[in-house]
């Protein structure tokens, strides 16, 4: 057992204390602690992706507590991939903000890398209740990042985000006291081996814990009719949180893959809540087409882009083969990373526009138009599922899983409209925009953070071989929730 | 006992949702924290509801069950720091929208609509 494991949730949580000692005026000091901290978690979350991928699953007893008795922390090829990916989304994003954002208001750095630590936490644990008390991390670092700066619009989104989720973390509570008071264990390896072998009032009482906990999965991941808050929290967000948000909702995701792949597969909870989660999220993929289509403001159109991805996935999820998921993982990397990057072009680009921001709008031209303008038309293809980049490829791997006429006419026809939702607000935005403003110049370091991001999408192409490899074993290794049981239990399901 | 403790919890959780839908920021405030008591009471009993029992197992012939009380006690803490993050931001809401409805509409505009609904 290695210790490393710790790691992604130490290094935040040090770097976030250290970075609450008083250094008044002293914004390089807080700067170069919290990119070092960012940095260190790449090399760290390779590591542990490099021993996960062996196929071993890493248990780690917090106070060396026994399993279903103690907190677990549970290192797999899922929970390794979502943090290597949320530590490669947080050094560009963490770049951007560093370039005059943070400074906007104060604490910046320590509430971002507080959230870096929820998210992680939330990523390795394996412990329902743990899951809930690092949501709640990730969740008050959120308030805190989706609040910063100031602006009317900023706390009116906030107040609904910060009401939503309060609501949200009430009936997550309800769900795990129904599950510790039928099955006596929240511990998630115990709690899907126990499940399976569940029936009478027992089985009832689990049945609508296992839905609650979808509804409150399906509230952080942004599903239909619990999307509404995000386009307002995302577009009235400064864009690095919001280019960091953008991982926040494949949390949801996580959790909803995680529970559903353990207690969910198989035994007596098999397929609960499948069908409400198809229809649900092909409501929510049609719906963000909608939100694309009709966006005002290229912030809240990339929003709206989060949106579809998150439909997308979720169906991919509902569909829940092997090949499924695997395409859906490849999807997820993708459009996390270019929905992020898109936040950051969005940014760049209303800066250069000055009163008109980033409505979509005819105004001035923004500087270094013809690069940015390259930089939009790649994100614009990535995102819209167009060859030759990596959104194609992900696309084409989940249309080959799942045969569903709903589901390809869906994704197709959203794939379309977002074409032309995109290429609408590139051509207002570059070619129909007036005299650049005088004085407004590009800004080389948030500029080299967006390209890094955008980046991905050739990068993903050229790699997608050995992506999807990944991508297919990590799948294989959730379709067997043996093999995560018998890790943390050390026998396989069932009584001892 | 079982019926009594249901009945406040299902009138803690109805009042909690009924307020929680109101247009003005403080009754929704109140409503999350009935809504939290509602559901840190539910996770408190979650072990079973037993009389005069100590949590120590050896102490009493059918102890109760402790990680209840340990979990309600972590659920107490991070209600009660999110209330008062929720209030904190519902008094800058008031000053910076001028007005305390939860859209943030301004109170003639909001009033307005009321008279024509009542009307």
């Amino acid at each position: 057992m290695s210790n490393w494991i710790m790691a992604p949730i130490l290094i935040p949580a040090l770097a976030a204390m250290m970075l609450l000692l008083e250094v008044r005026e002293r914004h390089w000091l807080r700067r170069v602690t919290g990119l070092t901290a960012t940095l260190a978690l790449v090399p760290v979350s390779i590591l542990l992706f490099r021993q996960a991928a062996t196929g071993d699953i890493q248990v780690y007893s917090l106070g060396d507590w026994p399993a279903p008795f103690g907190i677990v922390l549970v290192l797999d090829q899922l929970s390794a991939l979502m943090v290597l990916l949320t530590s490669v989304l947080a050094v560009p994003a963490l770049l951007y903000a560093s370039h005059g954002d943070d400074r906007l208001g104060p604490n910046f750095h320590s509430l971002f890398q507080m959230q870096l630590m929820g998210i992680n936490g939330a990523f390795l644990t394996g412990d329902l209740f743990n899951l809930f008390v690092f949501f709640e991390v990730l969740l008050i670092a959120s308030y805190g990042l989706a609040l910063h700066g100031r602006g009317p619009a900023r706390v009116r989104a906030g107040l609904h985000y910060v009401v939503l989720n309060l609501i949200g973390s009430a009936v997550f509570l309800l769900a795990l006291s129904l599950i510790y008071g039928a099955t006596g264990t929240l511990n998630m390896a115990d709690f899907a081996a126990r499940a399976a072998e569940l029936e009478g009032p027992a089985l009832t009482l689990v049945k609508v814990a296992g839905l609650l906990l979808c509804v409150v999965f399906g509230l952080k991941a942004a599903l239909f009719p619990l999307y509404f808050w995000l386009p307002a929290t995302y577009a009235s967000a400064t864009a690095g949180v919001a280019a960091l948000f953008a991982v926040m909702t494949k949390v949801g995701i996580y959790a909803l893959l995680r529970v559903h792949g353990l207690a969910f597969s198989d035994g007596a909870l098999a397929g609960l809540g499948d069908m409400a989660l198809w229809t649900v999220s092909l409501l929510t993929l049609g719906l963000a087409t909608v939100g694309v289509f009709g966006a005002r403001r290229l912030g809240e159109l990339v929003a709206y882009l989060v949106v579809m991805s998150v439909g997308t996935l979720v169906a991919a999820l509902a569909w829940g083969t092997e090949e499924a998921i695997s395409g859906a993982l490849f999807y997820l990397l993708h459009s996390t990373l270019i929905c992020a990057g898109l936040f950051l072009l969005a940014d760049l680009v209303s800066r250069g526009r000055g009163d008109a921001g980033d409505t979509l709008m005819a105004g001035p031209r923004p500087p270094a138009a013809g690069l940015l303008g390259a930089l939009f038309f790649i994100g614009a293809v990535a995102v819209a599922g167009l060859p030759p980049l990596s959104g194609f490829l992900g696309k084409v791997m989940l249309l080959r899983a799942v045969p569903a006429p709903a589901y390809w006419a869906l994704l197709l026809a959203g794939g379309l409209l977002a074409v032309v939702g995109l290429s609408r607000a590139g051509s207002t935005l570059f070619w129909r925009a007036g005299e650049p403003m005088a004085g407004t110049v590009l800004n080389k370091g948030r500029l080299a953070a967006a390209v890094l991001l955008l980046a991905m999408a050739p990068a993903m192409v050229l790699l997608g071989g050995p992506l999807s490899a990944i991508t297919q074993s990590v799948a294989a290794q959730w379709a067997q929730p043996d093999l995560y049981i018998h890790a943390v239990l050390g026998y396989p399901g069932g009584a001892q | 006992m079982e019926a009594l403790v249901a009945i406040i919890i299902a009138v803690l959780v109805g009042s909690g949702v009924y307020l929680v839908l109101r247009a003005r920021t403080f009754p929704v405030i109140l409503g999350l924290t009935l809504l939290s008591y509602g559901a840190n009471l539910f996770v408190f009993i979650s072990g079973r509801l037993k009389l005069d029992q100590v949590a120590v197992v050896g102490q009493s012939a059918d102890p109760t069950d402790p990680l209840p009380q340990a979990l309600v006690l972590t659920a107490i803490v991070i209600g009660f720091a999110m209330t008062a993050f929720l209030v904190v931001l519902a008094l800058r809401a008031q000053g910076e929208l001028g007005s305390d409805h939860v859209d943030g509409q301004r109170d003639e505009l909001y009033g307005e609509q009321q008279n024509k609904g009542s009307r």
